[in-house]
């Protein structure tokens, strides 16, 4: 095991984080501070509590999830990407370090940036609202594992990407649009039965859901399902990682 | 210390890149790889680096599989790319720590500084990558190459857009280097390069090797020498008795020339007389020796 050079990929991606501090860490202070005065005061003041708890606390794990799911794959995807774009890769291509050494640096270093992220918004949203964490030990661990699986996801799709575009294409036509119809900003159970049902179908809600039972013990779905279908997901992307992996798929000519 | 045996590269377009490559690097020796523009050379050496994946055929280096034994293979290789391949917002110093990291190998400052200062990089070590010309990239790419300890160093064109002072700089690089014992493999357009650093030579071209040669021999057996003798009157015309194959007078007429093969019966012996014979005396003469770059040109047209 190479571990020197994992670690050193992985000093490097959060090296690179630190150089876009502004875009990393900033932005989502601030992005995070307008939901909180756009729908926490807004809808806020219309929709009072959902399940006794105040809407200004029931948004805040959705927006750390959706945080987690949006910084994790996007810090593993643009790792992996940049380097095979201007062509630096080579510098892993030819060092003795495996596929898997590769993988395991960009995929924590993602992971921790967006664990750092979340707790940023953590912190900024308890300037709004107080947060009483019912599973403290809970919340922490499945965003870990989210964060992870989003990181995993990311750096297939950055290995797969051949121009911008694609890079581009599941963060803003997938997991954003998923993220902001999984029951961030609502309980799914005020929805019509049919998009209740339909919505089910939607990954993003078990991880929403399973955050915010972490938080607060209220959930649209059960918190073994939010567990099954992130394992689920986990085991999927393993099952690609090997694939490329075993073929060398885009990375040797 | 590298083997290659039957390497055929296709690429993914269809392209045949190499053609059943054989080929033995020697410890210690520097190789120049030779060759017009798409040739195969890079597609050579990135097979071996690992950035290229073989068709088919096998390569070890080291007596260690490229693809079996690919920790121990790599951990002896530094490669210098042809194409600047940086990351433009790292510091040259972070770039080299870095690029050691890879490699498994703890972090050494004294090293890093001794690399830098033969490469004239130590003043630009704070410097961020964007901010040094190309030719500063260039001595990034070796210093890089240079921070593992590499066994074998491959420089894929090290000295293309780097200035006269620079190039005089690299070649003491790659001459300490090869005191050192270390293997170097070097492609380059210019020849003069070679045929001052290079122990053996070998010309590919359609991704097939033509030749691999000692570079003394090679120069022996294709070398020509050009025999000059300055005339102390001009002459209009070659005298009629001089007959001799390869001689010709200078086109303002003040100087006889004389191209030969190195070796034995080179005919001057016989072309002096025959001046002495005919009445015609010289103040001066003066050899020269073909270079590598014009018995390059002849064996590739020949193909
Ligand atoms: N990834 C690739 N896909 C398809 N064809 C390629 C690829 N890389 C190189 N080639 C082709 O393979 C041939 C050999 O290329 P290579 O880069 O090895 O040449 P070279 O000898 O290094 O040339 P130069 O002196 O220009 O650097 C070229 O015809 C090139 O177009
Ligand atoms: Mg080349």
């Amino acid at each position: 095991m190479n571990w020197i050079g994992l670690w050193t990929i992985y000093k490097k991606e959060l090296q690179r984080t630190r150089r876009v501090l502004f875009q990393s860490v900033v932005s989502p202070v601030i992005t995070t501070a307008l939901y909180f005065v756009v729908f926490g005061s807004a809808i806020g003041s219309a929709v009072t509590t959902i399940d006794g708890v105040s809407y200004a606390q029931f948004i805040v794990p959705g927006l750390i999830m959706m945080a987690l799911l949006a910084n994790s794959f996007s810090a593993a995807s643009s790792g992996i990407y940049f380097p095979k774009f201007i062509g630096s890769i080579y510098e892993l291509l030819s060092a003795p370090i495996s596929y898997v050494e590769i993988t395991a640096g960009y995929v924590l270093a993602a992971t921790t940036r967006a664990l750092l992220i979340g707790g940023i918004i953590f912190g900024v949203a308890l300037f709004f609202t107080p947060l009483p964490v019912l599973h403290p030990w809970w919340a922490l661990v499945f965003s870990i594992l989210v964060s992870f699986v989003f990181a995993l996801f990311g750096f297939v799709v950055g290995l797969w990407a051949s121009n911008f575009e694609q890079l581009g294409l599941l963060p803003t036509f997938v997991i954003a649009p998923l993220s902001f119809l999984g029951g961030v900003f609502y309980s799914i159970s005020m929805l019509p039965p049919f998009w209740q049902t339909v919505t089910l179908f939607n990954p993003l809600v078990y991880m929403i859901n399973g955050l915010r039972w972490a938080f607060f013990g209220i959930t649209d779905v059960h918190p073994v399902w939010s567990m099954v279908v992130t394992l689920l997901f986990m085991i999927l992307l393993f099952g690609v990682v090997a694939w490329i992996f075993k073929t060398g798929y885009k990375l040797r000519k | 210390m590298i083997e290659i045996t039957g390497v055929n590269k296709t690429y993914s377009n269809g392209f045949v890149a190499l053609k059943d490559v054989n080929l033995t690097i020697n410890k210690g020796e520097v190789f120049a790889l030779l060759g017009p523009n798409g040739a195969g050379k890079t597609s050579l050496i990135s097979a071996i680096c690992g950035l290229v994946e073989p068709t088919s055929g096998t390569i070890t280096v080291g007596g260690f599989d490229t693809r079996k034994d690919y920790r121990q293979a790599r951990s002896l290789i530094g490669l210098v790319p042809q194409e600047l391949f940086l990351e433009i917002f790292e510091t040259v110093w972070s770039t080299m720590t870095y690029a050691r990291g890879f490699f498994g190998k703890k972090d050494d400052p004294a090293l890093y500084e001794q690399i830098l200062k033969d490469l004239s990089l130590w003043d630009k070590k704070d410097t961020k990558i964007q901010a040094l010309s190309g030719g500063m990239k260039r001595r990034v790419l070796i210093a890089r190459a240079l921070t593992n300890e590499p066994s074998v160093l491959f420089l894929d064109e090290p000295t293309a857009g780097v200035d006269v002072e620079l190039r005089r700089e690299m070649l003491e690089v790659v001459k300490n280097l090869q005191k050192r014992g270390t293997t170097v493999i070097l492609t380059t357009h210019y020849i003069e390069e070679a045929e001052e650093l290079a122990d053996r030579v070998g010309i590919i071209s359609g991704g097939e090797i033509k030749l691999v040669e000692n570079k003394v021999d090679l120069m022996k057996r294709m070398g020509h020498k050009t025999l000059s003798l300055n005339l102390e009157n001009k002459l209009d015309a070659l005298p009629t008795d001089i007959t001799q194959e390869g001689v010709s007078l200078s086109k303002d007429g003040t100087k006889i020339l004389y191209s030969y093969k190195t070796g034995s019966n080179s005919g001057i012996t016989s072309l002096l007389s025959n001046l002495k014979n005919a009445g015609i005396a010289f103040e001066d003469l003066d050899t020269e020796q073909s270079s590598l770059e014009e018995i390059f040109v002849t064996l590739v047209n020949q193909q």
